[in-house]
């Protein structure tokens, strides 16, 4: 059976929090989940076309081989770019330790 | 001292004539923004000392002798969602607050080649997420025409702008309506482009295959001026179409005698009562202006919006996961980075930007993504198709703007799919990628004003602008 | 002086696994391409500068940069699939999203089901052909450094600090089939395919600097059931890592299972100079790439006449390189000195040596053995070698003598030899005097002549080592074991 249109849990939605590193605390995923489930609701609409041998449309207007030259172009200056960062060090980008993610 | 035209076009004419200043222009639109922008709060910034020092500039070229563009000192509003060197860009977002872009949008360089003037960064629904302009972290923008409801959205401070005579144009970007359903709530004309013909560089993103930059205007004509000033190849952005921009201010005023107009038999259903009656009676117009009315069906229309509220996210999902508080704008705190990430997200996005975040993230993920973003796609060429059966008979179509007129504050931002509804009209373009613009045309509900949609084909522009030039001179004749 | 066929053999059975196991081995290498730019926007591909100077907005992946590709990375990537004998096809772009603070977008720009390269192979030198699924390009990462801690790693570090020069670096990641069945195989593969990315100028191709990097998937199976659970090794900088990782993997697989336990997927990290791997992480469900069409990029579908172009531009490969070095030399093409020349890039100097009138075994042996420095052109012209590989030829010199002369050349950038021989008093030595020399070290050694005579070739070592002595290294070797086996009879 097609899952769209099936509601969406608040298990889902907790998952789908983390994977979207949005911090959302228990009351809020319900909160969310409702909303959600609503929106998800309405999508079951489609369920009802028949899409086979309909192929998939993904850009409106088509193009192919847009292609650039391989010549240098001017860079940025790295201490404009450097003085809007959160925080900086030795010329580089500084963020606390890299721990809880993938290699 | 001189009368400043209200438009564009007649503010080039009159500078670059010496009639009148540049200087002078940009003072009355200054102290018109000063008059009323704390009432309407259509701007996150206005950038007054830069816009006289860039008239003054202006003035001193024409004074010296030196070319001039051929917008030079017309004054212009620019969504806050392009970026402007140096200038603070913010999406309406915490997460961007205070950023300044090291780099110009294409449409803003171009802009400002052809001498136009920035007054200032307008309000929006944060990246371009809503429907009404509530969503902005900033506050909400009001409709100048009754301040106790909204203006649309999500260009909302654009078409507020332009509606208040804080500049005769302005720029806004469209996703799924977000030009034409304010022009709409507004009273002005917004122009949505063919997707491709309006460079995206710099347009900071919320979905890229829907995404389209176009222009707020008083008139018709100078909506097809500033359309053709920011159309036309760019080389930063792979999706642009490899034309140069098309001449269009001339169809504005060429009628509709002997043109094929498509009129929707299987229109999805909600539309206010008196938003139908000025629809049929702009199909009157045209037909009297020696039109012929051509009744066209469009059967994937109604899943257009589920199709949308499926790729847009998920394109979202991707295009806004770069706020990570590592290179720019917010940052909270924390012990570690993946945490840094999950407490600068949380803190950096409004509700809206969130739902769509994870509804997205839902729509792409393991076990979703052919039910959901996959067939989404194909519902997509489905819409296309439909459109592409149509434009065999006809070169245009009319349908309404917006089922509905600007509505109050506060009636719609608890319920996400009563908001969504509101671009039910406008979305099916975006997702076809074809150009479609609004014009005002007489007034709904609460004498607020009702906008027409004019759709085309891809790079239909020259037809669309006939349409809507013939929609707009009739549109005094009606209520 | 062909290199022994049994010795690889002998090679393939000492990797053969004790208990029936057999080792199943798949490897993934990244190459950056040699462009002047990234693979979607102007900024320099230069290694080494300043940090977060080759930056513009789409490396930062600043709001409102958009992609646009680089044509001499996709011209570069087709050379690679037509080398490695790949269909080339048309292709789109995907986006892999993950969070990373070295990934400026938080999603990776990469080919996913449609990339532009695929089903072809590589044969190895020794002859095994290594399916080579599909070569595909993407986009680099930037670069984290880790400060403080007391290891410098990432764990117990204090903070990390961020260089997006190398984002946005064009790699082409290069994925076999598991056909490779041992070490030495997963070596020569690297070997092989780390000259072929040098001839064709698609990359400097140096697993030292991280222009290429290898990644090993490794499992055991016994032959005949299902392939076993295969873990990803990650951090193998050389070669000679790369084996040892490998056998040191396979090791591990095997007493785990041997001791009835099971092998979990995970990523594992090399461990150079402890000689081990780590458990770096465990694959889990929550691996979700939402992988989705990159809708700021249009479909790239190279034209029939680009590829063919590209292919008809393409240089002599090292298969084919080592082919003509056979035939110029009657060396075989798996022989260590024809392998060696080709990898070293010196098969045309060779040539060019022997075009010059040199002796083409001479000219060889020569050069992979006095030349692993020089380059694949060295300093010393093809015709000052081409004369000293005549003198040896023509016994003007003995081997001996050539080497000195051959060390002289090297050490100047060249020379005429035969003027080199005469300043160190070399000249060829009469036969008579040679034999005379050889009978005098039969009367020295006759126990040693006894030996020979009933047949022991390795006997002669002693009588030839006393003429090499008595005539200072002048005797010519081949002459005086040619004058033994005469008086043998």
């Amino acid at each position: 059976m097609s899952p769209s249109g099936t509601p969406i849990s608040a298990a889902d939605v907790a998952k789908v929090a983390r994977l979207a590193r949005l911090d959302i605390d228990e009351a809020n995923v319900v909160h969310f989940t409702e909303q959600l489930a609503k929106v998800i609701g309405h999508f079951s609409d489609i369920d009802a076309l028949d899409l086979s041998g309909v192929g998939p449309m993904t850009q409106p207007f088509p193009l192919v081989n847009v292609l650039r030259e391989d010549i240098e172009q001017p860079c940025l200056d790295t201490d404009e770019v450097l003085a809007a960062a959160p925080s900086s060090d030795q010329r580089r980008f500084r963020v606390p330790p890299i721990i809880g993610l993938d290699d | 001292m001189a009368i400043i035209p209200t438009t564009a076009s007649g503010i080039a004419a009159a500078i670059a004539s010496k009639q009148i200043s540049a200087r002078e222009v940009i003072d009355s639109y200054l102290a018109q923004i000063t008059a009323r922008e704390s009432d309407i709060h259509a701007f996150n910034l206005v950038t007054a000392d830069a816009a006289r020092a860039h008239a003054d500039a202006i003035d001193a070229d024409i004074a010296a002798g030196r070319p001039i563009g051929p917008l030079a000192g017309v004054p212009i509003a620019i969504k806050d969602n392009l970026c402007t060197h140096g200038v603070e860009t913010t999406c309406s977002s915490k997460i961007l607050e205070g950023w300044k872009p090291p780099y110009d949008a294409t449409v803003v360089s171009r802009l400002r080649d052809a001498g136009a003037i920035m007054v200032g960064k307008t309000n929006l629904d944060e990246f371009a997420m809503g429907s009404s302009t509530e969503n902005s972290a900033f506050g909400p923008t009001r409709n100048p025409l009754d301040t106790s409801r909204v203006p649309g959205g999500s260009s909302g401070g654009s078409a507020a702008a332009v509606a208040a005579g804080f500049a005769p144009v302005s720029l806004g970007s469209d996703t799924g309506g977000s030009i034409r359903q304010p022009a709409a709530m507004c009273g002005v004309v917004g122009v949505k482009p063919t997707y491709g013909l309006v460079s995206r560089y710099g347009l900071c993103a919320y979905a890229s295959s829907l995404d389209q930059v176009g222009p707020f205007a008083t008139t018709v004509a100078d909506a097809a001026l500033i359309t053709e000033a920011i159309a036309g190849h760019d080389a930063m952005d792979s999706t642009s179409i490899p034309q140069p921009a098309p001449a269009l201010v001339a169809s504005v005023s060429q009628g509709v005698a002997g043109m094929r107009i498509g009129r929707v038999t299987d229109l999805p259903a909600g539309a206010e009562p008196e938003v139908i009656a000025r629809l049929n009676e702009a199909f009157a117009t045209l037909e009297a202006a020696g039109a012929t009315i051509v009744d066209v069906t469009l059967p994937s229309l109604s899943y257009a919006l589920t199709a949308y509220y499926l790729i847009a996210p998920a394109e979202a999902s991707s295009n806004l996961a770069r706020y990570d508080g590592v290179r720019y704008g917010l940052r909270v705190n924390a012990v570690d980075t993946n945490s840094m990430y999950g407490a600068t997200r949380a803190a950096g996005f409004g509700d809206e930007v969130k739902r769509r975040i994870m509804l997205g993230t839902y729509a792409l993920s393991a076990g979703y993504y052919d039910a959901y973003y996959g067939k989404a796609l194909k519902v997509r060429r489905l819409i296309a198709e439909d459109f592409e059966r149509a434009y065999a008979q006809v070169e245009v179509i009319l349908t309404p703007t917006s089922p509905v007129v600007a509505f109050p504050f506060g009636d719609k931002v608890d319920d996400p799919m009563a908001m969504y509804l509101c671009d039910i009209y406008t979305i099916p373009t975006n997702l076809a990628g074809h150009p479609a613009m609004s014009v005002p045309f007489g007034t709904g509900a609460h004498g607020m004003p009702v906008g027409i949609q004019v759709l085309a084909p891809a790079l239909g522009e020259a037809p669309m602008f006939r349409v809507g030039g013939a929609l707009e001179n009739a549109a005094g004749g009606v209520k | 002086m062909t290199q022994d066929p049994l010795s690889s053999i002998i090679a393939t059975e000492a990797q053969m696994l004790e208990g029936g196991w057999e080792l199943i081995v798949g490897l993934e290498v990244h190459v950056e391409l040699a462009t002047k730019t990234k693979l979607f926007s102007g900024s320099p591909n230069r290694f080494g500068d300043e940090p977060n100077t080759n930056i513009d907005p789409v490396t930062l992946g600043l709001p409102g940069a958009l992609p646009v590709l680089n044509k001499q990375a996709v011209e570069l990537a087709m050379r690679i699939g037509i080398a490695l004998n790949c269909s080339i096809q048309p292709c789109i772009f995907h986006r892999k999203n993950y969070f990373y603070p070295d990934m400026p977008k938080a999603y990776q720009i990469s080919q996913y089901d449609i990339p532009l390269n695929i089903d072809g192979f590589l044969v190895l030198p020794s002859g095994t052909r290594i399916g080579v699924e599909r070569a595909h390009l993407e986009e680099d990462t930037g670069k984290s450094t880790h400060v403080g801690g007391a290891t410098g790693r990432i764990h117990g570090s204090d903070y990390s600090l961020i260089d997006f020069n190398r984002a946005g670096v064009p790699l082409v990641e290069i994925v076999s089939r598991p056909d490779i069945r041992t070490s030495e195989h997963a070596k020569e593969y690297v070997a092989e395919l780390r000259a072929i990315l040098e001839v064709i100028g698609a990359s400097d191709a140096k697993m030292e600097e991280g222009s290429m990097r290898v990644d090993a998937n490794v499992s055991v199976h016994k032959p005949g059931t299902l392939f076993g659970t295969r873990c990803e090794i990650k951090n193998v900088n050389s070669i000679r890592a790369l084996g040892r990782a490998i056998d040191y993997e396979a090791r591990r697989q095997i007493d785990v299972l041997d001791s009835g336990g099971t092998i979990r997927q995970e990523t594992r990290h090399w461990d150079d100079a402890e000689g081990r791997t780590h458990t770096l992480r465990v694959k889990e469900d929550a691996d979700d790439y939402r992988y989705f069409p990159e809708p700021d990029l249009v479909p790239l579908a190279p034209s029939a006449e680009w590829v063919q172009a590209v292919r008809d531009n393409l240089p002599m490969l090292p298969a084919a390189r080592r082919t003509a070095l056979s035939a110029l030399t009657g060396y075989d093409t798996q022989s260590e000195a024809v392998i060696v020349v080709v990898e070293r890039g010196q098969h045309d100097y060779v040539q060019a040596v022997v075009d010059a009138g040199g002796d083409a075994v001479r000219a060889l042996i020569y050069v992979q053995q006095g030349f692993a420095e020089a380059g694949p052109v060295p300093t010393v012209s093809a015709a000052d070698l081409a004369k000293l590989t005549v003198l040896e030829r023509d016994a003007k010199l003995s081997a001996t003598q050539a080497k000195t002369v051959l060390a002289e050349l090297v050490e100047h950038g060249g020379g005429d030899a035969a003027a080199i021989a005469a300043a160190k008093g070399f000249e060829a030595m009469d036969t008579s005097a040679v034999e005379a020399m050889v009978d005098e070290a039969i009367a020295a050694d006759p126990g040693a002549w006894a030996k020979y005579m009933a047949g022991d070739e390795k006997a002669s070592g002693a009588i030839v080592g006393r003429v090499m002595k008595a005539s200072q290294g002048k005797a010519d070797g081949k002459i005086v074991t040619a004058i033994m086996q005469s008086r043998r009879g």
